[in-house]
């Protein structure tokens, strides 16, 4: 079935002009590539591209600065906002954003995590969670939930073994440093709608130098997970939000 | 009810599915053939699409472009709207 783009139509939605037409390289149905678009959609839509650096990980999102139409910068397994603070602190001016996943910020990284938002350095810090490492093999990260399998806990995660799940938004959001933090998704358009608004608040806020923003996304990993993208998006709801609930976790004063 | 359509980058998709399950209208299914990454990508397999834009928003990899008819080109099309605006 095709259908005719008649001249009475308009084009309600596309990509975005700040994603490159490189082809993602991520496993079909990864959220990675939808946690790109809508920060994408936020810069073109605020006009801020010219004036934005991002800092890219290490982890299946290592090549996010082939997609983001954006000066980026690539950091280090775990250090992306100990750079995204370099980069802050030479060009005041401009807007700047890390982003990791989980095994990156919440495990390696958990050092650099804690010590920017409590130094409440004046960046966006985009995190997203799939309770897993997606790209050496899904091994288990810190995030990984009770009874998870994963190719490091064939038996799934024992926590008395293995420690919690670690709920490292809420800890960070405890720092006087962070100052907006909220937890969302990408698996509805809903959600998606959701956290276009929180990182459009989170340049806002940093615009008027306000301090830290971290935005967590619960993310899937199908392959990882061993799912299809679909059942992975059901399995995450059913298991990943009620130990990760979305909504905000921080808000300032003025936003309440 | 509003009419709309879509275009799908058909080299782009990854047939994931996700736009197809976020759908309303059920428009959209899975292609019998394959295209050169070998998925089957994503179609419109109904003539009933509203342009909601409910696929492009979760599609992963921006194969989705949305398009809706204009509210002016309904205003035209509908007489007892078109009087009333004369
Ligand atoms: C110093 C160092 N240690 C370990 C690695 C191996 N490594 C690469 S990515 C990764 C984990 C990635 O997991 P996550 O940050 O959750 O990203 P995802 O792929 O799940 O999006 C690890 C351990 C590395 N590249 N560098
Ligand atoms: S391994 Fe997981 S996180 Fe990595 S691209 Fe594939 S689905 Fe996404
Ligand atoms: S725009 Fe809405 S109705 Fe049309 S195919 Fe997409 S989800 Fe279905
Ligand atoms: S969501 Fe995108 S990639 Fe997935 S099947 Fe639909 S058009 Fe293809
Ligand atoms: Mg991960």
């Amino acid at each position: 079935m095709s259908m005719t783009i008649s001249d009475n139509m308009e084009t309600v939605y596309q990509k975005p002009a700040t994603l490159t037409e490189t082809p993602m390289h991520y496993c079909p149905g990864c959220g990675h590539g939808v946690v790109h678009r809508v920060l994408m959609e936020v810069i073109e839509e605020m006009g801020i591209a010219e004036q934005t650096i991002g800092v890219a990980p290490v982890g299946c999102s290592v090549f996010a600065y082939h997609y983001m139409n954006v000066d980026m910068q690539a950091a280090p397994h775990g250090r992306a906002s100990a750079v995204a603070t370099g980069v802050r602190r030479v060009l005041p001016e401009k807007y700047v954003y890390s982003y990791q996943g989980d095994g990156d910020l919440a495990a390696i990284g958990t050092g650099e995590t804690i010590h920017t938002v409590n130094r409440g350095e004046n960046i966006l810090m985009v995190f997203v969670n799939n309770g897993i490492y997606g790209m050496t093999g899904g091994q288990m990260a810190p995030t990984s939930l009770c009874g998870m399998v994963t190719s490091t806990s064939p038996y799934g995660r024992d926590e008395h073994v293995m420690g919690h799940p670690l709920k490292i938004t809420e800890m960070i959001a405890q720092l006087p440093g962070a100052y907006y933090v909220a937890r969302h998704a990408v698996h509805t358009p809903t959600a998606v709608r959701k956290l276009k608004k929180a990182f459009k608040t989170s340049f806002e806020m940093q615009k008027q130098k306000k301090g830290t923003c971290f935005i967590e996304v619960v993310s899937n990993c199908p392959s990882g997970w061993k799912m299809t993208p679909v059942e992975a998006n059901d399995w995450m709801e059913k298991n990943m939000f009620p130990y990760y609930p979305l909504g905000d976790i921080k808000v300032p004063a003025t936003m309440k | 009810m509003i009419s709309g359509t879509v275009t799908i980058a058909t080299e782009i998709c990854k047939g994931c599915e996700l736009c197809i399950v976020s759908c309303p209208q059920d428009s959209l299914g899975l292609s019998p053939s394959i295209n050169h990454k070998g998925f089957r990508f994503a179609q419109l397999v109904q003539d009933n699409c509203t342009g909601c834009t409910n696929c492009a928003l979760v599609c992963p990899d921006s194969a989705i472009t949305v398009y809706r008819e204009t509210k002016s080109s309904k205003r035209a099309s509908n007489p007892l709207v078109a009087s009333q605006a004369a």
